[in-house]
C-alpha cells in the first residue's frame, strides 16, 4: 500500500512531440492518497488507460516522475513496483486450472506453498468459483474468466496498489453489481489503494470516494460524486456526468443577470473575475422547472423513463432538457425557469465562481 | 427444422463431382485395377488377386524405404518445429521489420521444388558449389555423391532450408493473435520468460502447430522431387524414400502391378498416420 504521486506526467506516442496536440496525456499532476478508492472517469481516448499503464509501469512516461511513498519509481519495472492490474478483457492462462491461475502470481514470487494454498482458497471463496477450482480455465465463460483475472489481482495482499482498467465491461449487469460491492468490501477490509478506470459514470460514482474526470488528455476535475454533480468545473464534466447531461447555453453576464438571447435570468450572485469572458451558462435538467412562468419554450419531445419524465424543448433555438416528476402536468404553452442554486457560469469552458 | 427437398440441387454439385471424378476417383480406381491384375501389355489382363500386395509387404526393399522415410520425417520434424518456433518468437511484431522478415521467410516456399533440388545439388558440389567447396577446403571430408551420411545431411539441410519457413509463418500467425493484455498481465504477475512461453505463447500456438506438424509430416513422407534431383536416391539406395522407390518400380522396372499395390499401401499408411497424429493431438487438446 502506498501513496502515489504523479509529478507532471506527460505522455506522447509521437516520436518528437511539438504541439500540445501530440500528447495523449497533456500534463497530469495528482496524488492518490494511501488507501484511497479512486475512479478515473472519461470517454474512450481521453488517456485514462494510458495514465493507468504509466502508474503500473507498463508504459514509461515521456516526461515527469512517479513516486510511491515519496520514492521515485519512474525507472522501475512493473514487477519491481509491485502493482496488481486487472484488464478490460479477461486474461487467463488457458492450460492452468482456476486454482493454478490464482496461485501463479504468488508462485512467481516464491511465496511458501502453505501460504499460497491459504490465500488461493480465500480468493476462490470470494469470487465464488469453488465448484470450478480444479477445472481448466479455458472452459469457463467470459465473466468467470474475468473473475479469475480479478482474483489474480487481489491474491497478493502486499501490493502497492490495485489498478482496474474497465474490469466489468464483459460482465453482466447483475454480476457487475455484486463484484463492485465485493471490491468495496475488500477496499474497506485491506485498505488498499485502488484506482478504477471506467467510462461508466454509475460505476465510477458508486465505487470511488474520489472521482477524477479526464478529458482530452488531462484531469479536468477531481472531487466527490456530489461535487462533480453540483459544481462541474468544466462544461465537459457537466455534459459527461448526469443523464441527460447539463444544459449548456450561450450567455452574456451583466451584473447579477445573465442574458440568453433576448431572455434574462437572475443569477444567485455576481461572478468574480472577468465577467466579460463568460460565454456559457450551465444548468442541469434536474434544476430546470417546467410551468407557466419564466421563458417560453417549444416542447419537442417527452421521454417517460419510469421514475420521471425528460422534456426536450427548444429555447430560442437552443436545445434544453428538463427532468419533471411523473405526475406533473405540462401546460400547453410551456415556460421554463432555472433553480438559481443550480446555475453555473463558464468562461472558455471552465467554471467561474459566483460571489454572494 | 423443415427441409425443402429439391432434386435440382444435385445439379449444383455436379460440376465438382465430375471434376473430382476425373482428377481423383478414376485415377485411383485405375490404380486399384492394376493392383489386382497382371498385364503383359496389349490390354490383356489376368486376375492376380492379392499377389502383388503379398509381394510388396513381403519385400525388404519396401520396408527399408519405409524405414528410411520414417527416420527422415522424424528428423526433419525434430529440427523444423523447434527451430521454426524459435525463429517465430524472435521475429519483430511491429515496424518495418515485419514485412522484411515475412518476405524473407516466404522466399524458400515460393521456389519450385525441382529448382530447390538443383540449387542444393550445385550448392553442395565440392568442385563448384559454395557449400561443398568451402566445407571440403576446411578439411572436412564431404561428398554427398559418394558418402551416404553426407547425402543424408545434405537432403535434411535442404528440407530444413526449404520448409522451416512454413512452421515459422504458422507459428508467427499464432503469436501475433495473442492480445497485448496477456503479456502485460504476465508482467504484472511476475512471470519469467519461460513461463510466458509455456503458459501463454505455446497454448496459443497449439492449433497452428498441429497443422504445421501434420503438413510437414505428410509432405516429408511423400518427399520426391528434391532428393531425386540432388542424389537420385543414392548413393546406393541410401536416400531412396518411398516415393522414389515407387517411381523406380513403376517406370524404371515397369512393374505396374506391384507398383500399384505399393502405392495403395503407401496411400493407406499416410492416411492412417495422419489420422493418428490428428486424433492424438486433438484429443490431447480436448483432454486438457
Amino acid at each position: 500500500m502506498a501513496r502515489i504521486d504523479l509529478d507532471h506526467i506527460r505522455q506522447s506516442y509521437v516520436e518528437h512531440p511539438r504541439s500540445p496536440d501530440d500528447y495523449a496525456l497533456k500534463e497530469v499532476k495528482h496524488t492518490f492518497a494511501d488507501g484511497g478508492a479512486y475512479a478515473l472517469l472519461g470517454p474512450s481516448g481521453c488517456g485514462k488507460t494510458t495514465l493507468l499503464n504509466i502508474i503500473s509501469g507498463l508504459l514509461r512516461p515521456t516526461e515527469g516522475r512517479i513516486l510511491f511513498d515519496g520514492r521515485d519509481v519512474s525507472a522501475l519495472s512493473t514487477q519491481e513496483r509491485n502493482i496488481a492490474q486487472v484488464f478490460q478483457f479477461p486474461v487467463v492462462y488457458d492450460t492452468m486450472t482456476v486454482r493454478e491461475n490464482l496461485a501463479f502470481p504468488l508462485r512467481n514470487r516464491g511465496v511458501p506453498k502453505a501460504e499460497i494454498d491459504r490465500k488461493v482458497a480465500e480468493i476462490i471463496d470470494m469470487i465464488d468459483l469453488g465448484d470450478w477450482a480444479d477445472r481448466k480455465a479455458q472452459r469457463l465463460t467470459a465473466d468467470q474468466k474475468q473473475k479469475i483475472s480479478l482474483g489474480r489481482g487481489l491474491v497478493r495482499s502486499d501490493v502497492n496498489a490495485i489498478l482496474f482498467d474497465e474490469p466489468l465491461t464483459v460482465i453482466d449487469p447483475h454480476m457487475k453489481w455484486m463484484l463492485r460491492s465485493q471490491l468495496k468490501v475488500l477496499h474497506k477490509r485491506f485498505g488498499l489503494t485502488m484506482v478504477y478506470v471506467t467510462h461508466d459514470q454509475t460505476e465510477a460514482l458508486t465505487f470511488a470516494d474520489t472521482v477524477a474526470v479526464m478529458y482530452d488528455g488531462q484531469i479536468v476535475q477531481i472531487g466527490t460524486p456530489a461535487e462533480l454533480f453540483e459544481r462541474p468545473s468544466h462544461t465537459f464534466v457537466g455534459y459527461f456526468i448526469g443523464s441527460p447531461g447539463m444544459n449548456v447555453l450561450p450567455a452574456k453576464v451583466e451584473g447579477n443577470l445573465a442574458r440568453i438571447g433576448e431572455r434574462t435570468v437572475r443569477l444567485p450572485g455576481r461572478p468574480g473575475g472577468n465577467a466579460a469572458a463568460i460565454t456559457e451558462l450551465g444548468v442541469r435538467p434536474e434544476h430546470v422547472r417546467v410551468g407557466r412562468e419564466g421563458m417560453p419554450v417549444a416542447i419537442a419531445k417527452v421521454e417517460d423513463i419510469g421514475r420521471h419524465r425528460i422534456v426536450h424543448a427548444a429555447l430560442d433555438g437552443h436545445q434544453i432538457a428538463a427532468i419533471v416528476p411523473e405526475e406533473a402536468e405540462l401546460p400547453a404553452e410551456a415556460h421554463i425557469s432555472f433553480d438559481p442554486a443550480g446555475i453555473n457560469l463558464y468562461a472558455d469552458s471552465w467554471r467561474v465562481e459566483m460571489g454572494a | 427444422m423443415d427441409k425443402t427437398w429439391n432434386n435440382k440441387a444435385w445439379f449444383m454439385v455436379l460440376p465438382v463431382l465430375v471434376l473430382v471424378a476425373f482428377s481423383a476417383v478414376i485415377p485411383l480406381m485405375t490404380v486399384v485395377n492394376y493392383s489386382l491384375q497382371d498385364t503383359f501389355g496389349s490390354n490383356v489382363f489376368f486376375w492376380a488377386g492379392t499377389e502383388w500386395f503379398q509381394q510388396v509387404l513381403g519385400s525388404p526393399r519396401f520396408w527399408n524405404a519405409m524405414g528410411r522415410n520414417l527416420i527422415f520425417s522424424f528428423i526433419i520434424l525434430a529440427i523444423e518445429v523447434p527451430l521454426g518456433i524459435l525463429i517465430a518468437l524472435n521475429m519483430p511484431r511491429r515496424g518495418w521489420g515485419v514485412p522484411v522478415c515475412l518476405v524473407l521467410m516466404a522466399l524458400p516456399l515460393l521456389i519450385p521444388w525441382n529448382v530447390v533440388g538443383t540449387i542444393w545439388q550445385v550448392f553442395g558440389r565440392t568442385d563448384i558449389g559454395l557449400l561443398g567447396y568451402y566445407v571440403d577446403r576446411a578439411g572436412i571430408d564431404y561428398n554427398y555423391v559418394r558418402d551416404p551420411y553426407d547425402a543424408w545431411v545434405t537432403v535434411i539441410l535442404m528440407d530444413v532450408w526449404h520448409w522451416t519457413s512454413l512452421v515459422v509463418l504458422l507459428s508467427y500467425a499464432g503469436l501475433v493473435s495473442i492480445p497485448d493484455a496477456f503479456y502485460q498481465a504476465a508482467k504484472i504477475d511476475g512471470a519469467s520468460r519461460w513461463a510466458v512461453f509455456r503458459y501463454i505463447q505455446l497454448p496459443k500456438m497449439n492449433r497452428v502447430l498441429l497443422i504445421a506438424i501434420l503438413l510437414r509430416f505428410m509432405d516429408s513422407f511423400m518427399i520426391y522431387t528434391e532428393p531425386f534431383v540432388v542424389t537420385g536416391g543414392g548413393p546406393g539406395n541410401s536416400t531412396t524414400f518411398l516415393s522414389i522407390d515407387l517411381v523406380k518400380l513403376a517406370l524404371g522396372e515397369f512393374n505396374l502391378g506391384q507398383a500399384a499395390a505399393m502405392s495403395l499401401v503407401y496411400f493407406l499408411i499416410i492416411l492412417l498416420l495422419s489420422w493418428i497424429f490428428y486424433t492424438v493431438m486433438t484429443n490431447r487438446e480436448a483432454g486438457n
